[in-house]
């Protein structure tokens, strides 16, 4: 058994020192987990300031919300990806030049995180909606009858209240953002996609490393569902089980 | 559809915002340059069919795997159940791209290599692209929509099935008359959303050569060096796609008729 797993690829391929590829590889992965967990966060507090907009704002904050979650949920992440860092980077420049300075380089991991947040936002618009909705309205005057300020009452009531509603559906949007980064892959990023199919391709050994990538991203996946378990299992305590 | 056309829609902001989508429309139409669509407008309607079969064939042979897998994880002894769930966990953990990749580069290095396949009638298949796009779309689907069958299958209440029995069907005219459709039923508002993520999935196929919208578009770009406007039509062309498909969905929903509504 150990004979036939040793002589089945080339295994010394991905030791981590070159000529191995395997350092490469884990390099790509902390970018791609770089992105995703910048994207997500920045998706996070668009999507607190978009899900308060639809349920708060006036009529124009509404509506101009709206158009943004559904533009964002009818262009193929593709193509939103090179749009927003064309436009995004032709915007800022033009800033900046407006403005007198010099026309600024920008990085490719600020262009990734910008990218994975403006689309994530779109998403956890509509999830935080939701769970800000689900939480009883006569909590919330029961904590202003008690002299609450707006802060303290979304500190102490509207979060912890919504978050056993949010929580499933911001797990499924993590898994969601850590699979997006691939997509960067293709606007030449050196995330861990890029990086497989660069080893890939140099040694020709396609296969292995492809089935090493997928062994990764699964294993980020695999991570965050345990730990998605625990934060469900703390935050729905008290709540009644209910049977699916 | 009439929420357009009733007063309500009418209000006075959405006039301004309208007249402002108007402006904003007519300014790119005047002063972006369009001058390369009647030249390249033959090439991108072969383009956006390719889209739209990649997206008919992955969908449909898609939920035919999907049925099956997302049933035996309801009912199936544990020896096909097991293997079910890795299936869906294996496939939903990994990036889409990632697997198009694997299957074309990958297995495409296998075949190539295996003299038996290449003498076979299959090899000029396999030589092209498009049948690795259409079975990792094709997979892809499978494994997302047996999750939302699996569902669906299990939220069936159970009083209806024991109805189904009492009647005296068997069990396959039950799955047949009663499961399925009831499933079907509760599982096509998510299914016409997860259409809709397939259809901006089709684009990755463009990353292994087969020419759809998106590669046409890729084209126009590296030709002309232009930025902003080929990828704005390429937007429209996948929002009208978008469009079309909830449309064609809320359509199939309003057939079965639901109490209270």
């Amino acid at each position: 058994m150990i004979d036939w797993l040793v002589n089945l690829a080339d295994w010394h391929l991905l030791a981590l020192e070159p000529p191995g590829w395997g350092g490469l590889l884990l390099q790509g992965l902390a970018t791609s987990i770089e992105i995703a967990a910048g994207g997500y966060l920045l998706g996070f507090l668009i999507g607190i300031g978009g899900a308060a907009g639809k349920l708060y704002g006036g009529p124009v904050t509404r509506d101009l919300l709206e158009v943004y979650t559904t533009l964002v949920r009818a262009i193929p992440e593709l193509v939103l990806i090179l749009l927003l860092y064309y436009a995004g980077s032709g915007l800022l420049n033009r800033i900046v030049t407006g403005f007198g300075g010099e026309p600024v380089e920008i990085s490719a991991l600020a262009a990734g995180i910008f990218v994975i947040g403006v689309v994530q936002g779109a998403y956890q618009t509509e999830v935080l909606r939701g769970a800000f909705k689900a939480v009883p309205f006569g909590q919330i005057e029961a904590a202003r009858a008690y002299g609450m300020t707006g802060l303290q009452v979304l500190r102490r009531i509207t979060l912890p209240a919504m978050l056993p509603h949010a929580i499933p559906g911001l797990a499924n949007l993590w898994l969601i953002a850590t699979k997006d980064t691939a997509l960067l892959a293709v606007v030449g990023f050196t995330e861990l996609t890029l990086a497989t199919r660069q080893a890939a391709g140099t040694t020709k050994a396609y296969m292995m490393f492809f089935l090493a990538a997928g062994f990764l991203y699964l294993m980020v996946t695999l991570v965050s569902n345990i730990i998605i378990g625990y934060a469900e299992r703390r935050t729905r305590r008290g709540i009644p089980e209910v049977s699916a | 559809m009439n929420a357009m056309l009733t007063r309500e829609f009418w209000q006075p902001h959405r006039i301004g915002l309208a007249v402002t989508a108007v402006v904003l429309v007519a300014w790119m139409a005047v002063s972006l340059r369009w001058d390369w669509l009647p030249k390249y407008g033959p090439l991108l309607i072969e383009g956006v069919w390719v889209t739209i079969w990649m997206l008919v064939v992955s969908c449909v042979l898609g939920m035919l795997l999907a049925l099956p897998i997302g049933l035996v994880q309801v009912t199936g002894p544990w020896w096909l159940a097991a293997p079910a769930r890795m299936f869906c966990t294996l496939i939903r953990g990994t990036p889409l791209l990632l697997q198009v990749w694997l299957l074309y580069y990958g297995l495409g290095s296998l075949f190539a290599a295996w003299p038996e396949i290449r003498q076979s009638w299959a090899w000029p298949y396999l030589r092209t692209a498009w049948p690795y796009g259409v079975v990792a779309l094709t997979i892809s689907f499978a494994a997302y929509e047996a999750e939302v069958m699996r569902g669906a299958f299990a939220g069936v209440p159970k009083g209806e099935l024991e109805a189904a029995r009492a009647y005296g069907m068997s069990p396959f005219t039950a799955f047949r008359r009663i499961w399925l459709p009831r499933a079907l039923h509760r599982a096509l508002p998510t299914l016409s959303g997860e259409t809709v993520v397939q259809l901006k999935s089709t684009p990755l196929v463009a990353t292994i050569t087969v020419i759809d919208a998106y590669a046409v578009i890729s084209r126009v770009r590296q030709d002309t060096f232009l930025t902003y406007e080929p990828l704005l039509f390429l937007a429209l062309i996948y929002m009208i796609l978008a469009g079309v498909l909830v449309f064609m969905f809320s359509k199939l929903e309003a057939l079965v008729p639901v109490k209270g509504a």
